[in-house]
């Protein structure tokens, strides 16, 4: 008895341990840290302040945000706008074939995103394979700049983030049971009508996991716009690697982390009400 | 016609996936050291990789963390999957949202925040707090894989296994674990391939005396497109993808 009682407790506080001190702990640092005065020796001296919470609405701050989140926003629309019609083809696909097309997905989900803006990199330099292409087509006279611009930023958030996007709404849709739509049909519903109606509304659990799976990290991706971003081109990640590497500060890197935390939070406060809501309305 | 928008749409799709990876791989073996222009094949770039001692001292680095991180990650974390799914204990709600909180909270913060503790600890950053780190956030990925295949069998099974007067270790390690091995070697797996490929997590965390492969191709990458950066990039997208095929079969196995 004894026996079986350390092995259950040994496991227990194990993960128990691990989480706490590598997850929570941290986590709390963070926030502690983010209302601490700075300190040119010790990072932070022991004394309250709410400065680098006024300080981030600074409007040469409050810029880098905004623009951060309107590219997080941009490319969580992007990649919906791409990977709805695209998990809904997939799925529709026959089971023989899908296996194989859904593991051509899930390999880039898995890949390191670093290798995958690399690449985009050498696509779209001046002397690029796209340029080249342009040019011997006779669409452009010289190279275009794509690279080091904006809409370079975008792609490279699209391309690392679509598979985000793809797998979760592929998982409802997947499961989409086909005789509604036939149903559907039936009593006379337009495409549109079964799309909005029926299809958009059981997929909603899909598109909201996307979207937070897209929305989160695209804020954080701080080589992105390191390789393929202009000089002004920044996100909240690069905003706060700044603050720790360059500046060295610790508080005002954290009132900038605390941020990322409350958008993480209330995102998935939001989802887990809505499926509260879905999972009552589908299965009363 | 709707079968036609959906063939282009998918085809867009893969195309915009692949090309990118699929240009890096055939610029890898191509001969010209500036251009895009194709100047004929070579290995040159995979042979200077092996001459260059740098870059396999830190995919030796990086081979070793990803290995000794996905062990211990896939331990904790099918012990954790087991604990959550067969004993009700005290914050065992809390737990299981850390968890998912750990899948889903930001890379940046996460690497700020292990930062902050091991500089707070008076720990050099190196080996161990990359260890340590790399452990982390492997740990949420083993215990949803593992804890996926443990709801699907029959708790029935534990319960004979009581009554016959096994013990818990002996339930967990004689009866539990040869059912779910496939889900524990993709969870490792899978470890394995983010540990490897981990970037923002691991600028924070390593030492300057201890460099890891994704941080030396961020370095290379930043000064420019180079051959050899094609080749090492080739490299480590084979490998993850041999990992990633293998873990999916190991997962897949049991629907048939």
């Amino acid at each position: 008895m004894n026996e079986n009682k350390g092995f259950k407790n040994t496991a227990i506080t194990v993960n128990m341990l691990w989480i706490f001190l590598f997850v929570l702990v941290p986590n709390l640092i963070v926030v502690v840290i983010s209302f601490l005065e700075r300190d040119p020796v010790g990072f932070f001296r022991w004394e309250p302040t709410i400065s680098h919470y006024i300080n981030l609405f600074d409007p040469v701050n409050a810029r880098v945000f905004t623009h951060s989140l309107t590219y997080s926003f941009g490319t969580t629309l992007l990649t919906l706008a791409v990977g709805y019609p695209f998990a809904w083809f997939l799925s529709r696909v026959g089971r023989r074939r899908r296996p194989l097309m859904l593991m051509m997905v899930i390999v880039p989900f898995w890949t390191s995103s670093l290798i995958r803006t690399y690449a985009l990199v050498i696509l779209m330099k001046a002397n690029g394979v796209i340029n080249s292409l342009l040019v011997t087509l006779g669409l452009a006279k010289g190279p275009v700049s794509i690279l080091y611009t904006d809409v370079a930023v975008y792609v490279g958030l699209v391309y690392s983030l679509l598979p985000f996007m793809i797998l979760p709404l592929y998982a409802v849709l997947e499961k989409l049971d086909s005789r509604l739509l036939e149903a559907a049909c039936d009593l006379g519903a337009t495409h549109l009508q079964v799309f909005a109606r029926v299809v958009l509304p059981l997929s909603l659990p899909g598109v909201m996991a996307g979207s937070i799976m897209v929305f989160l990290p695209s804020m954080g991706l701080f080589y992105i716009p390191d390789l393929l971003g202009g000089a002004k081109s920044m996100l909240v990640g690069n905003f706060i690697k700044n603050q720790f590497l360059t500046s060295g500060n610790w508080p005002f890197g954290s009132a900038a982390s605390v941020f990322l935390i409350l958008v993480m939070v209330s995102m998935m406060a939001v989802y887990l009400l809505v499926m509260k809501r879905f999972n009552r309305s589908v299965m009363p | 016609m709707k079968r036609w928008v959906g063939i282009s749409w998918l085809t867009a799709v893969y195309a915009f996936l692949y090309i990118p990876l699929v240009t890096l791989m055939v610029y890898s073996f191509n001969q010209a050291r500036f251009t895009t222009v194709w100047k004929g094949f070579t290995f040159k770039w995979y042979i200077r990789l092996m001459g260059n001692q740098q870059l396999l001292d830190s995919f030796f680095n990086s081979l070793t963390v990803a290995l000794v991180a996905s062990v211990i990650a896939t331990v904790i974390g099918t012990l954790g999957a087991f604990v959550v799914s067969h004993y009700r204990f005290a914050g065992r709600k809390i737990f299981f949202g850390l968890i998912y909180s750990v899948m889903m909270s930001p890379d940046i913060v996460m690497g700020i925040s292990l930062l902050m503790l091991f500089v707070l600890m008076g720990m050099e950053t190196g080996f161990m707090t990359l260890l340590l780190a790399h452990v982390t956030f492997c740990l949420p990925f083993v215990m949803v894989t593992v804890h996926a295949r443990i709801r699907g069998f029959d708790s029935m099974v534990v319960d004979a296994a009581r009554d016959l007067g096994a013990g818990e270790f002996q339930i967990f390690y004689r009866i539990i674990l040869p059912m779910i091995l496939p889900a524990v070697l993709a969870g490792w797996l899978l470890s394995f391939t983010l540990s490897l490929d981990d970037v923002i997590i691991s600028f924070f965390v390593t030492g300057p005396e201890f460099e890891i492969l994704p941080l030396k191709i961020y370095s290379m990458v930043r000064l420019g497109v180079k051959p050899e950066v094609n080749a090492l990039c080739s490299i480590l997208f084979l490998l993850t993808l041999a990992a990633v095929t293998t873990a999916h079969f190991l997962t897949k196995e049991r629907e048939k």
